[in-house]
């Protein structure tokens, strides 16, 4: 049995403040940060948005792209680190505002950056045993950065939605085989009650996103006997532009394999969206044959490393659902006073 | 508003449920239980809108109540419904970029909260489609 990517969709609010924006209020060197982090402007969530309105629009998106009835779909997780309640599910109220409701189950997960693609294994499972018939996993996030702290350069929202299925009639994109590497590592957290998280500085990257993301894609690679050479495109977890590029090189990769999902750019780091907004924008240029190699990172930490091969199916896709590059275009751009106001940073 | 209430009507702000009359074909949102133009004879079923429309008209709102003063200045507009019913709804553009007869679809946004421990009430608003 095959089971795949049924469908896909993303969600981008419309504002975006520039890193040079933020470093002209914190004296910051904006050439030195933009060149450290390859992040030049950030999405920011609109006054009314939340991970509960970006969960459904991506959600709704990937419905509308593959023609779907929601009806079908028995199980949505939605991954998040800002869920807008501490108690009470973020999926229910997107089941019942893409219509899945009620002959269904629903949870939220919380995996720091890598929920989102913790939900699309669960629902392979869910869908490889014939539990059942569609699952809907969501990643999407409003993430917070402290004033002045490394992460609000690039802390930015965003989600997206993949819909698992295993009809091959309908599979656009088969999950040939996926694999996780995960230890206990206090690189990044938030405690409850919590408005910002905290993370290790430095040690972000070595033991955190670098071991972890080169374990989980080598063991994946080493699974299949597979190489870097073996993929037309490859996407991974992108907290800033220089992380997957580096991680990239390493594994073999190419810049020419990772630049389509290099959504990080021009968006910011949307944490549980981020590996997701990477595929659906590789996804949205793929032809059918094409592989593409994707791996996910989540402070605390872990990595989910998937192997996919697209199908003709891709080219049943509807056309007016917005695709990444859409969903960055015609940005509306916040000062920084504008900025902390949408944020929440200014309380009146 | 008491939580009971929103709830009663939260498919209908969710995913713009209404009514229709199968008699004489008329749409009606919000939902009405009973044709005013048929009454008795009418025959009511549920409607999912499209969620495609345009501006009748739209006034730029820059003092609000308390509830709503943080999203200041913001448009509230009447958009007429392809199926035929106006609503008066929330446009999440720039002030700037709108004019009346400018196509609009839906969109799920937060339509309130009970401060900050209660409950975070959803629902449609439009945006500019032209
Ligand atoms: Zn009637």
């Amino acid at each position: 049995m095959k089971i795949g990517i049924v469908s896909y969709g993303a969600y981008i609010p419309r504002y975006r403040i520039k890193v040079e924006e933020i470093a002209k209020v914190w004296n910051g060197d904006p050439s030195a940060l933009k060149g450290g982090l390859k992040v030049f402007e950030k999405s920011v969530p609109a006054l009314d948005e939340d991970v509960v309105t970006i969960a459904v629009e991506a959600s709704r998106n990937a419905i509308e792209r593959g023609n779907l009835d929601a009806k079908r779909i028995g199980a949505i997780y939605t991954g998040s680190e800002s869920h807008p309640y501490a108690v009470k599910p973020t999926s229910t109220i997107v089941a019942e505002a893409v219509g899945a409701t009620s002959d269904m189950t629903a949870a939220d997960f919380e995996f720091a950056c890598k929920a989102g693609t913790a939900a699309v294994q669960v629902c392979m499972g869910l869908v490889g045993s014939k539990m059942i018939d569609l699952g809907l996993a969501i990643g999407a996030d409003v993430s917070q950065g402290a004033p002045n702290d490394a992460l609000e350069y690039t802390a930015a929202a965003g989600g997206a939605a993949m819909i698992i299925g295993r009809n091959e009639d309908e599979i656009i994109a088969e999950i040939e085989c996926t694999s996780s590497y995960t230890t206990d590592t206090p690189d990044f957290w938030r405690r409850e009650g919590q408005p910002y998280p905290r993370h290790g500085g430095r040690f972000t990257g070595d033991p955190g996103y670098f071991k972890h993301v080169t374990n989980g894609a080598n063991s994946l690679l080493k699974k299949l006997g597979k190489t870097a050479k073996d993929y037309d495109y490859a996407v991974f977890h992108q907290p800033n532009g220089k992380f997957p590029e580096r991680v990239a090189k390493s594994l073999g990769f190419t810049q020419e394999q990772i630049e389509p999902g290099l959504a990080v750019t021009n968006l910011g780091n949307t944490y549980s969206g981020a590996s997701l907004i990477g595929l659906s924008a590789t996804l949205d240029i793929a032809e059918p044959g094409d592989r593409i190699f994707v791996t996910s990172y989540g402070s605390g930490s872990g990595s989910d490393a998937f192997s996919i091969k697209v199908t003709e199916n891709i080219k049943k896709c509807a056309k007016d659902v917005p695709t990444v590059e859409k969903l960055l275009s015609n940005p509306i751009y916040l000062d920084y006073g504008k900025y902390a106001h949408h944020k929440g940073k200014i309380k009146f | 508003m008491p939580v009971p209430r929103f709830w009663r009507e939260q498919k209908g702000r969710y995913n713009l449920i209404g009514t229709y009359c199968k008699k004489c074909g008329k749409h009606f949102y919000p939902a009405r239980s009973i044709c005013p133009f048929c009454r008795r004879s009418g025959e009511i079923e549920d409607f999912q809108f499209k969620g495609k429309g345009e501006i009748v008209t739209y006034s730029v709102i820059h003092a609000s109540s308390e509830d709503f003063d943080h999203l200041t200045p913001y448009i509230l507009a009447i958009v007429k419904l392809d199926e035929g019913p106006c609503i008066t709804t929330q446009i999440v553009d720039e002030p700037t970029d709108i004019k009346i007869g400018d196509r609009v679809k839906a969109v799920f946004r937060r339509l309130g909260s009970d401060g900050k421990a209660g409950i975070i009430y959803y629902g449609t608003k439009f945006v500019i489609d032209n």
